[in-house]
């Protein structure tokens, strides 16, 4: 395969917001001349299941999907589902995990128990594992549901996708009114990875 | 402009480039993008129709009137269309007809993972598959033109994965073609029995004229590369397949019914080994098998699920993936029903009441899982009330008063009104509840007759649901709030009591769409909570339990305030905060 490609995994929980970073990411790359393609997931998953979205870009993509084994990095909104993904992770891929628990539908009725030491499990395996609160930042800038793109601000530093573009991409797929906050939150992820790199 | 599509959104674009000026669906997962997008257009006459059948046939007639026309729907919408669609075989077109069937290997949204491509061999019409956005909107455009060429509907057909993953596709310009002269034509039009043996030879006639097309077209293409190893395969597939064999030689099919049989037997014959890669059903690979050529497939690859690179992979290579094995400790996470959602105090009452309940296709089929556990049997659109009718039948009339069919506003506009005509004429008793939330919320919130607004945000005649069922016979209508579960159980006691069949309507806007935020907020009182986890019962992530104090708490981030959970409280603990 092209050692160019960049294969991203974007992973949480249906309504978390994992569709928007996706498609601005994608923007992105589509602004600096990439062949782009992304895999979303809609319908029933989106009513609270596990979700992810796929981007890949480079001088020529074929499979809207990452194979397995294949991603260079997984974004999760959520610790658990960062686990339930992980054998996507290439040797020597990187995670970056919010650290948010949402309890899935078997945990809240009390079936089984959320493992508590998932994150520190991943981090025994993946020597590129970052623990991150996206959550309490974006709080910070003015709006919880802001978070992903706090994570956004993460992951495009983490890919080497240039700021400015990013934010050009903000102001385009975010509401008018919601734009401040985004950048601001968008500002305060990129600052985040540099400081825990 | 080039810019990134998802398929369904490209399918719209190519529909609008190629002229077409009616567009009809039902909405249905991956289906429901694509005359979305079209309605965008101020040239294209977009509508939902109540269901795929009526779509069908919506879009036979704006055929005959000369349109181009678009139709779409969702695998099992195909079914529900089959009717006009196998006899408008026989009548051909006037203005092009392409209709999309998006079928769901892998089943992400739907109940069975029938491959559709069955059904080109089955209503003889020829069936077109893209691999990518571009292609479906390219693709879309030539569906239009062989359809107008040979006289035929045509199928695009379409997979999840192609609906909803985004490529790059460049814009061109619409052709202004125009809509078509109508002539009067009854031996082609009126599908009598003398007419019709007449059609259906021009039929044989058409599909042996599209297979020698199949060979020459574009839409079929081969892609040398190493000899050793010759794939056929189309769609998506063929994505998965130049990912991973990016030498190998390549016959990528854009029309696979009717086949090419030349060019595949000429492919065959250069080749040392030869694979077909398809998903689902053996569709191509039992043709070519009964054309006497060598050929491995489903001896390698399931008949099961969706693929994907590493499946291609595996089968071909036996090269397995590495695994962490965390997976095996990772609790699941089914979707489930929103915070607020009107459905599950409905779910909550029927599993209270131990009844037995014959459930229906949207979100409250959720209202099946654990901790509702409120279903009994779910099949197709509209089938809870046939169903109910059934059992009711099978085992008693005493039984019939332990039974509930449970369907949704829009599913009941779809396909329940006729089998509760049934319940009334054939002297049943059940009850049936509509679920009216004031939108088809599974697909995404479209509209339907019973919101009293278009596709287009027109407002226009709003369907009466309670006057409809009063005139088809059924006396007791009761409406209720599904959030208020006393008098929920209260209507099901009463009307499970009659017996006479009944209609209790559950009225309450989905969640998602109210706006406005409660005017109360609910919190829990942790010296009266006793740890029963009755609240936790409801299944909601807007409350949860401390398992070291022993306690529920309500989660702000979440929770919409709706009061559900207090109603479930036997000890008032989760209160209202004053002020």
């Amino acid at each position: 395969m092209n050692g160019q490609t960049k294969n991203i995994l974007i992973v949480g929980v249906g309504g978390q917001g994992t569709l928007l970073t996706s498609r601005i990411i994608a923007r992105v790359a589509v602004q600096l001349g990439y062949d782009v393609k992304v895999s979303e997931i809609h319908g029933m998953a989106q009513r609270g299941g596990s979700v992810v979205s796929q981007v890949r870009y480079g001088e020529k993509i074929y499979s809207p999907i990452i194979k397995k084994g294949d991603a260079d990095i997984i974004l999760a909104f959520e610790k658990l589902e960062a686990a339930r993904w992980l054998d996507y992770l290439k040797p020597g891929g990187m995670v970056i995990i919010n650290n948010d628990r949402v309890d899935p539908l078997p945990v809240m009725t009390g079936k089984v128990k959320y493992p508590e030491d998932i994150t520190d499990k991943i981090k025994g395996l993946i020597e590129k594992t970052f623990v991150v609160d996206a959550t309490n930042l974006a709080v910070a800038c003015g709006n919880v549901r802001a978070a992903n793109v706090v994570l956004l601000g993460l992951l495009s530093t983490a890919v080497d996708l240039p700021g400015n573009e990013v934010e050009k991409a903000i102001k385009q797929l975010v509401p008018e009114k919601a734009i401040d906050v985004n950048i601001a939150a968008f500002r305060e992820g990129q600052k985040m990875f540099t400081r825990i790199v | 402009m080039r810019r990134l599509m998802i398929g369904n959104e490209a399918i719209a674009r190519g529909a609008y480039e190629a002229g077409v000026t009616v567009a009809t669906a039902y909405p249905g997962t991956p289906s429901t993008e694509i005359v979305s997008n079209l309605a965008e257009f101020k040239d294209v006459y977009a509508e939902w129709a109540p269901n795929e059948k009526v779509a069908m046939e919506v879009g036979i007639g704006a055929s005959i009137g000369g349109a181009r026309t678009l139709v779409a729907m969702k695998h099992v919408g195909v079914n529900v269309a089959a009717d006009p669609l196998y006899t408008f075989a026989y009548t051909g077109v006037n203005g092009g007809l392409v209709f999309i069937s998006a079928d769901d290997p892998g089943m992400h949204s739907s109940q069975n993972e029938q491959d559709n491509r069955g059904y080109g061999r089955f209503a003889k019409v020829p069936v077109i598959e893209p691999s990518d956005s571009q292609e479906a909107k390219d693709f879309t455009k030539k569906a239009f033109n062989i359809s107008e060429k040979f006289d035929t509907p045509v199928m695009l057909r379409v997979t999840t994965r192609l609906s909803h993953s985004q490529t790059l596709v460049d814009e061109g310009e619409r052709d202004e073609g125009g809509v078509k002269d109508y002539k009067k034509n009854p031996a082609k039009y009126v599908m009598l029995p003398g007419f019709a043996r007449a059609r259906h030879s021009e039929v044989e006639k058409r599909m042996l004229e599209l297979k020698e097309y199949s060979e020459n077209t574009e839409l079929n293409r081969i892609e040398w590369g190493d000899k050793r190893l010759g794939i056929i395969t189309s769609g998506v597939v063929y994505q998965y397949v130049k990912e991973v064999l990016p030498d190998v030689s390549i016959l990528k099919l854009g029309m696979v019914n009717p086949l090419p049989e030349k060019l595949i037997a000429s492919f065959a014959k250069e080749v040392d080994k030869l694979v077909i890669i398809e998903e689902l059903e053996p569709v191509i690979e039992e043709q070519v098998k009964a054309w006497g050529i060598k050929v491995e497939g489903k001896n390698l690859f399931s008949l099961l699920g969706e693929y994907s690179p590493e499946i291609i992979e595996q089968c071909l290579a036996a090269e397995s993936v590495t695994s962490f094995g965390l997976e095996k400790e990772i609790p699941a996470r089914p979707p489930l029903m929103c915070p607020g959602c009107p459905h599950r105090g409905v779910f909550y009452t029927l599993n209270k009441m131990k009844l037995t309940v014959m459930g229906d296709i949207g979100c409250y089929t959720l209202g099946a899982l654990a901790p509702l556990n409120g279903m009994d049997a779910t099949i197709c659109m509209g089938a809870s009330i046939g169903t109910a009718l059934g059992m009711e039948k099978a085992r008693g009339e005493e039984f019939a008063g332990k039974v509930v069919a449970v369907i949704g506003d829009s599913t009941f506009v779809h396909s329940g009104i006729t089998p509760l005509i049934d319940i009334v004429y054939n002297q049943g008793t059940s009850t049936v509840m509509i679920l009216d939330n004031a939108t088809t919320a599974m697909t995404g919130h479209q509209e339907h007759p019973a919101t009293g607004v278009t596709i287009k945000n027109q407002p226009t005649k709003k369907l009466d649901i309670e006057a409809l069922v009063r005139a088809i016979g059924i006396k007791n209508v009761k409406v209720v709030d599904p959030l208020n579960l006393s008098d929920l159980q209260k209507a099901l006691e009463e009307e499970l009591a009659r017996r006479e069949p009944s209609v209790i309507i559950a009225r309450r806007p989905c969640a998602l769409l109210s706006k406005t935020p409660a005017d109360v907020e609910y919190y829990v009182d942790s010296d009266l909570c006793t740890g029963c986890k009755m609240c936790i019962k409801v299944g909601c992530t807007g409350i949860y339990y401390l398992e070291d104090e022993k306690k529920a708490v309500i989660n702000t981030n979440t929770c919409v305030n709706c009061g559900l959970c207090s109603q479930v409280c036997k000890f008032d603990a989760i209160k209202i905060v004053e002020g």
